[in-house]
């Protein structure tokens, strides 16, 4: 039995962004890359159920720059992965370019029971290329969940919807299963683990090379900083003149309440 | 001239607001507008759709679709693409909407845009505004190589206008047939809230580490009563299991864009701030003047929040309801 877990690396989340001179990417230099940290999830529900079905593996794949994406499918395989997959890929691709590469890679090693995703990338906020992948594979999927379990052909899990409601849901094996915070508690990778990744023979594929043939649906016109906010107000006096000077505030000046 | 498809949600019978943002703004446009609606209500909602602009309404009267499930809403959204055939689909950046149209785009080999907070629709030529990298950066984007443009808006961005009670729309029916469905929807547990969920409040009142322990919340409680607002949280207090995780905000909580966010013993880290700089009006108490959350806040106050937060129920519960 195989698992799939897709991971991409973004921008460290207290890395400051500036724009680049193309006015449409984000400039590089000097930004430290992390796993999505919804990928890390996905990465620790893998390998605990790799490790609840013996003779079974977890393979990691990831879609994009290479010297990039192999430092990430490193500290998978640190985590407890099996196997990794680099499709070495330019930047720029959206989500539909990447699913499609990530269903081609999946379907040409021969598919899997499940396959794990983040429910949201961290610098695209897409939350697409799960659904997509999902539906070139032919397989169901469920998003944003935080409780998974598998059971010889069904996988049940329960995904977060508005309210605090969740829905429990059934799904016939294979399917696309995307993590959300709470699924479980990613590990750190241990020193050991981190020895024996590096040892691991990472397997590059190229994007063209897959022949996907999928254009861009979509594309970025520009890129910009969002815009300054006006320096804060502090409200002054003792707590009863503040919180009146508050409401007035709210009340007269925003016009929110 | 295009075709714009609305994609309507409801709740408890009516059509939910974000519903009404994305009919208006697909009325302003001047195209021809037709709202899609499913379920055991939808003859009724339709009457409300028109209200809202839609010259034709598609009704799939069905109580299958009284509950979502991915498989199901492919099959109708690929039938009514079919039958309707949009130049443009709108929807709700919601739960639904998030996890559907990514779905729908890949089977009709299109493209889609999710959480955007602007829309600029003209004929055929629609872009849209979404924040990246966790609200540090926005990016303008467009489509290419789409035979149908799938926009997904954040609710709470576009405005609505007032109902004309007289408006009325041809009513289509169509029906949706999916077997042998592989995800079958065994339950729904209920949240604990009764409130609108984070995602869609318009004010939202959150609580950090500041508030010292779990019980503490009640005082949140109170104000969020006196303003009609939904309670957020600080990841800190979620994984302190003060409260429950779909409370969180930020980036691995809930991105929220409410008209009034006050933030009571938050600090402002900068996974916090990237789930709710999209407020309109930031409020902050607490008792560190050096937080850097009053960096990102519009009024601040500098305070000891067990003194502070009463004070403030009291005087929100005077001004409102006099
Ligand atoms: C990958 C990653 C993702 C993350 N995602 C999120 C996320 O989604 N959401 C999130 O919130 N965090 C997130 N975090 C955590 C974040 O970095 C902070 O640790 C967290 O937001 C701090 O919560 P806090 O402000 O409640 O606590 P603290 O930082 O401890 O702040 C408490 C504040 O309360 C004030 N205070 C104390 N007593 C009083 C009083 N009596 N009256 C008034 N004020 C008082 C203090 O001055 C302080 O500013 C993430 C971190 C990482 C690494
Ligand atoms: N380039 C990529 N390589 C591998 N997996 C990816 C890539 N992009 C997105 N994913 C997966 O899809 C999830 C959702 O990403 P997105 O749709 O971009 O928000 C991520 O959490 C990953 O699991």
């Amino acid at each position: 039995m195989k698992f799939f877990v897709c991971i991409k690396q973004v921008p460290d989340t207290e890395t400051k962004i500036k724009i680049g001179s193309d006015t449409q990417s984000i400039d590089t230099t000097g930004i430290k890359w992390v796993m999505n940290p919804y990928d890390e999830y996905a990465v620790e529900e893998s390998v605990k159920l790799r490790d609840s079905n013996p003779g079974s593996q977890v393979w990691v794949l990831s879609v994009g720059p290479k010297k990039r994406t192999v430092e990430t499918l490193r500290t998978a395989l640190a985590m407890g992965a099996d196997e990794a997959i680099a499709v070495d890929a330019p930047e720029n691709l959206d989500p539909y370019q990447t699913a499609k590469a990530l269903a081609a890679v999946i379907q040409q090693e021969g598919g899997a029971k499940v396959i794990f995703t983040g429910k949201l990338a961290i610098d695209d906020n897409a939350s697409c290329v799960s659904q997509m992948t999902a539906e070139f594979l032919k397989v169901p999927h469920t998003t944003v969940v935080s409780k998974f379990s598998l059971s010889a052909e069904n996988i049940l899990v329960e995904r977060d919807v508005e309210g605090g409601a969740k829905e429990v849901v059934q799904m016939l094996a294979p399917a696309v299963v995307a993590a959300n915070k709470g699924l479980n508690m990613p590990r750190y990778a241990s020193l050991p683990g981190i020895m024996k990744a590096k040892k691991k023979v990472i397997k590059e594929l190229d994007f063209a090379g897959l022949n996907t043939g999928a254009s861009a649906k979509t594309k970025v016109l520009s890129l910009e900083l969002p815009p300054e906010k006006p320096p804060v107000k502090m409200l002054q006096g003792d707590s009863s003149a503040q919180v009146s000077a508050l409401v007035k505030a709210l009340r007269d000046e925003a016009k929110v309440l | 001239m295009g075709k714009v498809l609305v994609f309507v949600e409801s709740s408890n019978g009516k059509i939910k607001r974000s519903a009404q943002e994305l009919l208006t703004a697909a009325k302003k446009s001047g195209q021809s507008v037709t709202a899609l609606v499913g379920g055991s209500q939808a003859q009724q909602l339709a009457t409300e759709c028109a209200q809202f602009g839609a010259q034709e309404v598609f009704v799939v009267k069905d109580s299958q679709f009284d509950q979502y499930n991915p498989e199901l809403f492919t099959e109708m959204m690929s039938q009514a693409v079919a039958e309707i055939k949009p130049t443009v689909i709108l929807a709700s950046s919601s739960s639904l909407g998030k996890d559907l149209f990514p779905r729908v785009a890949a089977h009709l080999n299109t493209g889609v845009l999710s959480d955007c907070t602007e829309l600029n629709l003209q004929g055929d030529d629609v872009t849209v505004k979404r924040p990246v990298y966790s609200g540090k950066a926005m990016a303008k984007m467009g489509f290419e190589n789409s035979s149908v443009k799938i926009v997904l808006m954040r609710p709470n961005q576009l405005p609505i206008e007032a109902p004309q009670t007289s408006a009325t729309a041809a009513t289509k029916e169509l029906s949706v047939k999916k077997t042998d469905l592989k995800t079958l929807i065994k339950e729904v547990v209920k949240g604990t809230s009764e409130k609108l969920d984070l995602t869609e409040a318009n004010i939202i009142v959150s609580g950090g580490r500041g508030l010292k322990e779990a019980a503490n919340f009640k005082l949140l409680n109170e104000l969020a009563d006196a303003l009609g607002a939904t309670v957020g949280a600080s990841r800190a207090v979620v994984d302190a299991g003060w409260v429950s995780h779909g409370m969180q905000v930020g980036q691995t909580g809930k991105t929220v864009a409410p008209t009034l966010y006050i933030a009571v013993g938050i600090s402002g880290a900068i996974q916090h701030l990237a789930g709710m700089s999209g407020a309109k009006v930031i409020v902050a108490i607490n008792n560190d003047p050096n937080a850097p959350i009053f960096q990102k806040a519009t009024y601040g106050i500098v305070g000891d929040l067990f003194d502070v937060v009463p004070k403030l129920t009291e005087e929100f519960k005077k001004a409102l309801h006099h």
